[in-house]
């Protein structure tokens, strides 16, 4: 083979072993997808969502406290979150903009974007429920918002950031002050932007197991007391897939179905917006 | 930087909150630090700090408790599916870029950051239900019968396969950090200046060996970066591995062996460890967990400036 | 971003009516074991007063952590503690329900009830001295039986776990090298084989994993159609698990309410006794009193209504003699 031959034919090689991998990427996507749905449908039904848990051996019965307790930690979460990473996304791209200390917090939250959730779980029950003394679904929520928060604030960082500084010297030239020109001219811009971090935050938090387990603990009982502990989605699916009772596998099944859709669905809306807003 | 002759009252409260609400961040982190660190005191004290970390006795009825075990596993299973995961994933990113149709790299690019998005309890039954059996039924016997008999690469192969081991775990870990180096690497791919990849294509080099030889060394630093990063995830990953671990606290050669890790062991023993030195061992653990994810993610980070400071210029 | 307020508002109002409690609820957690009799007990109970129990099965050990902490209203655990640990802690203990552990095995052709062994192959078997199943001693036990070739899997519990306190207990008792080399506690290190969660877990693994042998509370292999095994027990007969020998061991238990009530069943000396069988336990704060007083009020219902129930999963109820000392206990320390 002469030395071009050689190298055309490792070219090929090596990006066919590429274009491999792709497909096995999305290989892994369809099977793990596939299965989710093959299984979730067959047990998905109204009862699901209508009917609280019966003891096993006992027929029917549903999820209706998980997904009603998932609800209700998740809008928590978001509301003690959101709020706390938007504020403080601005503060590192406005007031404190090129500032050392910005440069500082913003490293600090990326880090702690991937600090493992299983270890807030256990912050939390140690500050938390031990000192009140039960499970309760705020101390949930509240690990689920830490987790929210260095992700909703990067993405509020990186938003205003690229708003132009232009747009801010003509508010100013107006006679607004700074607050103004944030609320006003900035956020408006930026707003999209922002929504999609948001989105894209509650993705995240809406699967998360591992810190619901110490500290919303999980309940059998229909509930929408969040001071006592409350039922949850993921405690439930992992508490029904680890056990034997082939109605359980099912109903984690369906319930697995039903988060994975929701979260995919708050991804690709949030991804459909970044591309259509920032085109 | 914004400045104004008269300081607004309202400008300085709303700097006032937002500066706040920023600084959660450093309380956040100082405070789980200090909380890790005041509830592990009495296992420290107990048990000190090399000790424990090299410790394998993980004994509630003696009361003796050490990291080992957990830290192997922890870091067997995360380099595991770091092997099988980043060819992959530099795979993905040199067909998104270089190969790929410019209408596919768009759904592409989505699909592979869905994975990201498929949540961690989901890869865990999945797993358990559908891997484990196919694992345990087709695969782990093939390996098993081709390597067994291998000299030095067999060890890694005996024992009976079940499904729930060190192998299933990590090839669960690594589907789920492929995207995470992949999106990285890409993005890492496409800062490459198409004036330098013209000047080889222009000496008549072909398609791959500008990505060998272009591409991948300028690229470096951030793909090292997305690869510490999958690193921080998959060390702190407990769901998804939680199922098919096997919960064994030993430390083992054999990849059909189950095993432990520090995330699994947390959320199997936690609410259940029944006296205070066994609490206190595995806040321990946590703090280690802590600490190893909070170097590894500095490292990356660091790498990943270094990239966009190098790129940027 | 009026909108965008609005939105926040609703959904803060909602959220502040999730304070509101809705009916009475008491919070439980512990052992495994008993929990498809808690189960459904409490899902009868409900039906009747309205008051939910919320049991959640997080092992014996979880329930002893959790009510020494005080996070839950009662703990449960089968391993029974003794009186100075509960003095320590601030604790009362009464027994609930008397239920049997029982090894299952994932054997093809081999149905439930047909394998019999004994403790010393059982012992050898979990410490990993015997490796596979057409060892001798196992073929000698059960001539008429075809074992398949491959290795034994042991599945033990991963978790702080009362079945594994009661069956390292007979274990430990019955086999000096496993006293010696592992002991028995709720937590022990087990040398060979992988970890489940809860009986749940085990149940799961045992179900799923050929060849394999494990523990658990008898209403989970029955739920599950595992394949149980008889045992050998003191008087030398080999028994099939059933409510018949379980009752059995549970006649020869002297429980006493001076101690607490803290009692073994494990090797029980009757001529049909079931050689795992254990009572499990409900652990009580001392100084909830309000909270005690419903958990007493729910257990006293369950010793008046819910003994057909027990029954029908395979769990012994309480014999009346112990249930009248109970309620005496619970009389002289102000729980009812």
């Amino acid at each position: 083979m002469t030395r071009e031959q050689l190298r055309k034919a490792e070219g090929f090689a090596a990006l066919l072993l590429s274009t491999l991998a792709a497909f096995l990427g999305l290989f892994w996507l369809v099977f793990i997808l596939g299965d989710v749905l093959v299984h979730g449908i067959k047990a998905l039904n109204l009862s699901l969502f209508v009917n609280d848990p019966v003891p096993p051996g006992v027929e029917g019965g549903g999820l209706r406290n998980a997904f009603v307790g998932q609800l209700l930690i998740t809008v928590g979460a978001t509301l003690m979150g959101v709020p706390v990473g938007v504020l403080g996304g601005t503060f590192l791209a406005e007031y404190a903009r090129g500032r050392k200390i910005a440069r500082f917090i913003s490293i600090l939250a990326d880090i702690m974007v991937s600090v493992p959730s299983i270890v807030i779980g256990t912050f939390i029950y140690a500050s938390l429920v031990k000192p009140i003394g039960h499970f309760n679904g705020w101390a949930g929520a509240i690990a689920l918002s830490i987790i929210m928060i260095p992700v909703v604030l990067r993405t509020t960082e990186d938003m205003l950031s690229l708003v132009p500084w232009t747009l801010r010297e003509a508010a100013f030239a107006l006679g607004a002050p700074y607050y103004q020109v944030i609320t006003k001219v900035v956020y408006r811009g930026a707003a999209t932007g922002i929504l999609t971090g948001i989105l894209l935050s509650i993705a995240r938090v809406a699967g998360e197991t591992a810190p619901l387990l110490f500290t919303s603990f999980n309940n059998s009982f229909f509930s929408v007391n969040m001071g006592q502990p409350i039922a949850s989605l993921t405690v439930t699916i992992f508490q029904y897939a680890m056990g034997p009772y082939e109605n359980w596998h099912e109903q984690a099944w369906a319930a697995a179905f039903v988060i994975t859709i929701f979260i995919l669905l708050l991804t690709i809306t949030g991804r459909i917006i970044i591309k259509w807003r920032y085109k | 930087m914004a400045t104004t002759s008269k300081k607004n009252p309202v400008d300085t409260i709303f700097s006032f909150v937002t500066g706040a609400a920023s600084f959660t961040v450093i309380v956040l982190i100082i405070a789980i630090l200090y909380e890790l660190v005041h509830e592990s005191a009495p296992a420290i004290a107990r048990f000190g700090i090399w000790k424990f970390l090299s410790s394998t006795d993980w004994n509630p009825v003696k009361e003796s408790f050490g990291a080992l075990t957990n830290i192997y596993g922890t870091i067997l299973t995360t380099v595991l599916s770091l092997l099988m995961a980043i060819p992959v994933a530099i795979g993905i990113a040199v067909f998104v870029t270089e190969i790929s149709p410019n209408f596919l790299k768009g759904p592409i690019g989505v699909a592979i950051e869905l994975l990201a998005a498929i949540p961690s309890i989901i890869y865990g039954m999945w797993g358990l239900f559908t891997l484990s059996p196919i694992m345990s039924g087709y695969v782990e016997p093939f390996l098993k019968a081709i390597f067994e008999d291998v000299p030095v690469v067999g060890i890694l192969f005996q024992g009976t396969p079940m499904g729930i081991d060190i192998l299933t775990a990590s090839i669960i870990l690594s589907i789920m950090i492929i995207p995470f180096t992949a999106s990285i690497s890409r993005d890492s791919f496409n800062l490459t200046p198409a004036v330098v990849k013209e000047s080889a294509y222009a000496l008549g080099t072909t398609r791959w060996e500008v990505v060998r030889d272009i591409v991948i060394p300028y690229s470096k630093l951030g793909v090292f970066g997305g690869v510490v990063l999958s690193l921080g995830r998959a060390l702190g990953e407990t769901m998804a591995v939680a199922f098919v671990l096997g919960n064994n606290h030993r430390i083992t050669t054999s990849l059909f062996d189950a095993a432990a890790t520090i995330t699994v062991t947390l959320a199997n023993e936690f609410a259940e460890a029944d006296n205070d030195i066994y609490l206190s061992s595995l806040f321990y653990l946590a703090l280690v967990l802590f600490v190893m994810s909070f170097i590894t993610l500095a490292i990356a980070k660091f790498f990943l400036l270094k990239a966009e400071r190098k790129y940027s210029r | 971003m009026k909108v965008f307020f609005k939105v926040v508002l609703v959904l803060a109002v909602m959220l502040s009516f999730a304070q509101v409690e809705a009916a009475q609820t008491i919070n439980g957690a512990g052992a495994t074991f008993p929990y498809p009799v808690y189960g459904a007990w409490a899902f009868d109970y409900e039906k009747v007063t309205g008051v939910k129990l919320n049991y959640q099965s997080i092992g014996s050990g979880g329930g002893v952590r959790q009510i020494t902490e005080r996070t839950v209203d009662f703990g449960a655990s089968d391993d029974p503690s003794q009186p100075d640990q509960l003095q320590k802690e601030k604790l009362f203990q009464f027994p609930a329900v008397i239920g049997g552990v029982v090894p299952v095995a994932n054997l093809e052709g081999i149905k439930a009830g047909q394998l019999k062994l004994d403790s010393n192959t059982i012992c050898k078997i979990f410490l990993g001295e015997i490796k596979i199943w057409n060892d001798d001693s196992i073929k000698k036990m059960n001539p008429g039986l075809k074992f398949p070739q491959g290795e034994i899997t042991v599945v033990y519990r991963s978790d702080g776990s009362g079945t594994t306190a009661i069956y390292t207990h007979y274990l430990s008792e019955t086999c000096p090298a496993w006293k010696e080399k592992v002991g028995e506690g709720k937590s022990v290190k087990y040398p060979v084989g992988i970890g489940g969660k809860g009986n749940e877990g085990v149940a799961n693994y045992v179900k799923r994993t050929k060849n394999s042998i494990g523990y658990v509370e008898f209403a989970y292999a029955q739920q599950n159609k595992l394949g149980y095994a008889q045992l050998k027990n003191k008087a030398g007969n080999f028994v099939e698990p059933s409510f018949a020998s379980f009752e059995d061991a549970a006649e020869t238990g002297d429980f006493d309410a001076k101690k607490d009530f803290y009692l073994w069943l494990t090797n029980a000396p009757g001529k049909n006794s079931w050689p795992i069988a254990g009572a499990t336990f409900i652990l009580l704060a001392k100084e909830k009193t309000d909270s005690n007083k419903n958990v007493v009020k729910f257990y006293d219902w369950a010793f008046k209504n819910g003994d057909n129930k027990a029954k029908e999963l395979i769990y012994v109820p309480l014999p009346k003699g112990l249930k009248d000392k109970i309620r005496a206990y619970w009389k002289a320390n102000g729980l009812q």
